[in-house]
């Protein structure tokens, strides 16, 4: 019953009219997977597994980044998330004494009021997407180029790349000055 | 008789100067008030000779002439009368000045002389003379003896300006300045409750008749103002435009019948007329020579006066002429016979002479309500003389005679060996007073009674003929008790123990005499109710006592040792300032008739000596004509050529009889340009058989008494004694005239105590109770209002208003307080929440 | 493909996130549904570089990501320090409000 579906999902149409499968398979099992692992970061009662498994949605996309032509992005993404943020977060995790293993009370007392602002944002979200993009075909093409990329920050996006790296250094120092022990 | 108001003023002037400096001079005030006195006597004597050679030369020229040049005057009078032309009418003399003025209406003070202000002016002096010299020895050492001068000086100056005055303002003046002398006077020794409570009795019994005086004068003067300064250049005070427009027929019946009504109740008052008569009695308080002047001569006869002035509008009024019952004579016939009647049971001597009084003034208002008009006038001036007489020999009885005592039956009696002149004074006056030929009395009072009977008036004819009888009944016995049988109390010599003068000093009520009380007086000894006479008392020597300064009690310290004048302590002659007056009086009282003797005019008494011996008619009386408007209108100082008005009216109706333009003035609406003074009254012509039937009377009533007297005092008849014990109805006439008809009681304790209690009550309640209830009301509900609004609408609206605006934005505080509760995941939800429903909105709106 | 893929799934991944923000307690656990949030942010921003054909959305997607980098690690830093503090880093403990 999945393969005619599947295969109906796959037959989603290019724009010169032809009819790429694979990628849409392709998007669809990544983004399945990156739905169930964010729905488990939010709702499991494992600290631990909730960083394990952002760790898998920030992979997801890094894939998806991959699926739509952007591959500096995705590997930036994986370095940069992956290897370095949930890093820090798995240490934030160990220095704060997160209790290994399951624990209760992760949500707080209102948690149950967070459902209807997802379900309606997330309708009201689909609604404003679909009633744009209906039917919008994105063609086949080749990947960006880095250079391309580099070309714009180094060229029109100077002072943002810039200023970007003053916000780094003030980050870090400031985690510095936040952080130490005196 | 143009500076008459001389006459007024130099009393006036001495009465400041005695007051002024009196008590320094020599003999204390009393040598300026007799030279005022004889001054003013001086003047008004020659004002009496120029105007009866005025009335003279008017007479006997009978023309157009002005008045002048000297011409004898009963001559003149007898050729005028045998003319028998119309004796033209006399202007008087009117001299005045502005006093006061007040848009457009004048108010003037001066004097107005015509035969009958002559005549009183005179009068007044002449008696004030001689009452002052009899006080310079009758109040000597007296402790307020230069105020008494002074008060007796001013009560003949504001006689003299009433007499003489042309309009009413100065016959008020007159007349108010009179009620305050009397009230001076009657308390003078005020010590005494009895003696003030007296003057402020005749005061105020006075008073009440003085409303009748404002009203009558205002009636007149709204009724003859327009005739007044129309026709006369005048003004409605002005005494001759209210007759003149009274007589002129402009005047409505009811206004004058109105004014003659007041005018008249203000007589009432003042000459002692029943009702308001109370007063005099009590007036009896004063000194004796208060009592001989100012309640006996000159006062009381005030009221007669005011009367035979304004006499037109009394004669209209009352419409005299017709010879309708008027008010006046009524009053008049009443108060003879109540008075006389009472006069039976007094034990004072001088309250007897006072009841006599008040009856005597009764005969003259008769007389004037009547038509009488002259013989009122000639009584005024012969009872003056008699009656001052017998009253200055009651004070000699009780100087010398009774030791100042005036109780006829405890302290008289037996006094005619012992004070020969006084009794022989005492008896010309009695005489003169019961009407005995050939005493005046008899020439003034039985024309008096003549003259009632000749104008139709039966019944007052016969009530002055009985009132004549009760005079000579009453007369005897006071005569009896003082100066014949045994000497008793003081006259004997006895001394009464002077512890008794506490009893006087009581509360003054009006005691009701009880039947028990009349048993005991009846007979002469025992203790009789208080005599006034007592109360009285002077100290006695002037040797011994400062004369002023003196308190009443005080003066019966000397009282054993200091009677230097009772050289034996018993009953003698007075001295001769006390005795002199009395002896000019009693020769006046015997002579002063032949003034005016109008039997002897005529044929009655065969002696037919023409009417020129009624030398009071000729002078006094007003006459009759009327007079020409322009010639009328008077002016001041001038003396105003006199008509003949019998050339006037002769042309007009030469078909008329001869006695009808006579007959115009009060009987009829006189001519157009004619004004008319003095309506023309009648003269009864004495017949014999009238004038045997009055002497009839009069003998008759002189041996009842005299018989009564000897049975009764004398011998102590057993049927006549202890009559009202045995029987009810003597016994109840007694009390009834003992309390004096109750008339006292009735006022006192009715009409004052009416006043003074429940009126004044009532007012008090309502003053306490409405006006101040009124007023607190008003406080308490303002405070209750305050209240109340500080409670509902401070408390509760404004500051509620205040609390609930602070309480809404605490509350909202509240409210919106769980907003703010430090949790990141809730701000989250609300960051969230917002962007959603904002995100909605937007959709919604634009897909909309 | 259709542009609704990327579009949807990012969108999912953001309520997913919001949810997350909403819900959990620990203070770590919150900063990951930020990093959700951004991630499907990032998505986005990829998206619309491919429909349109622009590689502006992929310098975009970069910035994001550095600063997303910055706020995880100030981020982190702070809830050390409230951890040293207050010993606990559940956020509805932290609250010293009074209401």
């Amino acid at each position: 019953m999945l393969i005619p579906l599947l295969a109906q999902a796959a037959d989603t149409p290019t724009l010169d009219g032809s009819v790429n499968i694979a990628i849409n398979i392709g998007f669809g099992i990544i983004a399945t997977v990156m739905i169930f692992a964010a729905f488990s970061v939010v709702t499991t009662k494992n600290v631990v597994h909730a960083a394990l498994y952002l760790v898998l949605v920030l992979a997801g996309v890094a894939a998806q980044y991959i699926l739509a032509g952007a591959e500096f992005v995705a590997v930036s993404q994986v370095m940069v998330y992956i290897g370095a943020i949930m890093v820090l977060f798995l240490f934030g995790i160990m220095l704060t004494r997160a209790q290994i293993g399951a624990e209760d009370g992760l949500n707080n007392n209102g948690w149950q009021f967070g459902i209807p602002v997802a379900v309606v944002l997330m309708g009201l979200l689909g609604y404003a997407i679909v009633d744009t993009f209906e039917d919008d075909v994105i063609g086949e093409r080749a990947p960006f180029p880095t250079v391309g990329l580099s070309d714009q920050y180094l060229d029109e996006y100077l002072v943002p790349f810039l200023a970007v790296s003053f916000v780094l250094l003030a980050a870090a120092i400031g985690s510095i000055v936040l952080a130490r022990k005196d | 008789m143009e500076n008459a108001w001389l006459i007024a003023l130099i009393p006036a002037i001495g009465f400041a100067l005695i007051i002024s400096f009196g008590k320094k001079m020599p003999f204390k005030g009393a040598e300026v008030g007799l030279a005022s006195m004889a001054a003013s006597l001086v003047v008004a004597t020659g004002a009496g000779i120029q105007w009866i050679q005025r009335t003279d030369s008017a007479s006997s020229h009978g023309g157009e002439e002005a008045v002048g040049g000297l011409f004898t005057g009963v001559r003149g009078a007898l050729r005028a009368a045998e003319g028998a032309e119309a004796a033209p009418y006399i202007e008087p003399v009117v001299t005045q000045w502005v006093w006061w003025q007040n848009s457009g209406l004048e108010f003037g003070l001066g004097s107005h002389i015509d035969g009958l202000s002559v005549l009183l002016l005179w009068l007044v002096a002449f008696i004030s003379l001689l009452v002052q010299i009899f006080s310079l020895d009758y109040v000597r050492g007296d402790r307020r003896y230069t105020h008494f001068f002074a008060a007796l000086t001013l009560f003949s100056s504001g006689m003299l300006v009433m007499v003489m005055s042309s309009n009413m303002v100065q016959l008020i003046l007159g007349w108010e300045i009179m009620g305050l002398c009397s009230f001076m006077l009657i308390g003078h020794w005020w010590e005494d409750a009895y003696n003030s409570h007296s003057a402020l009795k005749a005061f105020f019994t006075v008073r009440v008749g003085d409303v009748g005086l404002l009203i009558g004068t205002a009636i007149l003067y709204f009724g003859a103002n327009d005739f007044a300064v129309n026709t006369l250049d005048s003004n409605g005070f002005d005494i001759r435009a209210i007759g003149a427009w009274a007589l002129s027929g402009e005047g409505s019946s009811w206004t004058l019948l109105m004014a003659s009504i007041c005018l008249f109740i203000a007589c009432i008052g003042k000459s002692g007329q029943f009702p308001l008569h109370t007063w005099l009695p009590d007036a009896m308080a004063g000194p004796t020579p208060v009592s001989s002047l100012l309640h006996s001569s000159t006062m009381v006869v005030a009221g007669v006066f005011l009367v035979a002035r304004i006499y037109p509008v009394f004669w209209e009024g009352f419409n005299i002429a017709n010879g309708g019952l008027s008010f006046i004579a009524v009053i008049g016939g009443i108060t003879i016979v109540i008075a006389a009647v009472l006069a039976f049971v007094q034990d004072d001597i001088k309250k007897v002479l006072a009841y006599s009084t008040v009856s005597q003034l009764g005969y003259m208002m008769l007389g004037l309500g009547t038509g009488a008009w002259l013989p009122a006038v000639f009584h005024v001036f012969t009872h003056a003389f008699f009656k001052c007489c017998l009253f200055l020999c009651a004070g000699s009885i009780s100087h010398s005679g009774s030791h100042h005592s005036f109780d006829m039956k405890k302290d008289m009696g037996g006094l005619r060996k012992k004070m020969p002149i006084t009794f022989y004074a005492w008896c010309a006056s009695t005489l003169a007073l019961t009407g005995v030929i050939p005493f005046a009395g008899f020439w003034s009072k039985d024309e008096i009674i003549d003259n009632v009977g000749a104008n139709g008036y039966s019944v007052l004819f016969w009530v002055g003929l009985g009132g004549a009888a009760l005079t000579a009944m009453y007369m005897t016995r006071a005569t009896y008790l003082t100066f014949f049988g045994e000497p008793r109390g003081a006259a004997a010599g006895i001394h009464h123990d002077d512890g008794g003068h506490d009893e006087y000093a009581i509360d003054f009520r009006e005691e009701i005499v009880h039947a028990e009380d009349i048993d005991r007086e009846l007979v002469m000894a025992g203790p009789a109710p208080q005599s006034l006479g007592a109360a009285a008392h002077v100290p006695g020597d002037t040797l011994e006592h400062d004369a002023e300064g003196d308190p009443a009690h005080g003066g019966h310290d000397g009282h054993g040792d200091g009677h230097d004048d009772h050289g034996d302590h018993g009953p003698h002659e007075s001295g001769k300032l006390i005795t002199i007056p009395i002896v000019i009086l009693a020769f006046l009282a015997l002579t002063a008739g032949f003034a005016n003797p109008t039997p002897l005019a005529g044929d009655s008494l065969g002696a037919n000596l023409g009417e020129g011996v009624e030398l009071i008619k000729t002078y006094v009386e007003p006459r009759y004509e009327p007079v020409k408007i322009d010639q009328a209108a008077g002016h001041a100082g001038e003396s105003v050529q006199l008509i003949e008005s019998g050339t006037l009216l002769a042309a007009e109706d030469s078909s008329d009889e001869p006695g009808d333009s006579k007959a115009k003035c009060g009987r009829g609406t006189p001519e157009p340009g004619t004004v008319c003074y003095f309506p023309n009254v009648k003269h009864a012509v004495p017949e014999l058989g009238k004038i045997l039937l009055s002497l009839a009377v009069v003998a008759i009533g002189y041996m009842l008494a005299i018989g009564f007297c000897l049975s009764y005092y004398g011998k102590k008849n057993p049927k006549l004694v202890g009559l009202t014990e045995r029987s009810k109805i003597a016994r109840g006439g007694y009390l009834f005239l003992k309390n004096k008809y109750y008339l006292d009681i009735l006022y006192q304790r009715v009409f004052v105590f009416f006043v003074s209690r429940p009126l004044a009550k009532a007012t008090y309640w309502f003053n306490q109770n409405v006006i101040d209830g009124a007023v607190d009301g008003v406080g308490a509900s303002g405070k209750a209002t305050g209240n109340w609004i500080y409670k509902y609408i401070d408390q509760g609206l404004v500051d509620g208003a205040v609390n609930a605006s602070g309480k809404a934005a605490s509350e909202t505080g509240h409210g919106l307080q769980p907003v703010q509760s430090g949790k990141v995941n809730q701000y989250g939800a609300l960051l969230f929440g917002a962007a959603t429903v904002g995100a909605i909105v937007l959709v919604i709106l634009n897909v909309s | 493909m259709l542009a609704v893929n990327f579009l949807l799934l990012a969108a999912v991944l953001f309520c997913i996130g919001v949810f997350g923000v909403i819900a959990r307690r620990n203070a770590v656990l919150v900063l990951m549904s930020i990093e959700l949030i951004l991630a499907a942010v990032n998505l986005n921003f990829v998206a619309f570089a491919m429909m349109n054909e622009n590689i502006d959305g992929l310098v975009f997607a970069l910035f994001v990501m550095a600063i997303a980098a910055a706020e995880v690690g100030v981020g982190l830093a702070m809830v050390l320090m409230i951890y040293r503090n207050r010993k606990s880093i559940a956020l509805d403990e932290l609250s010293e409000m009074k209401g």
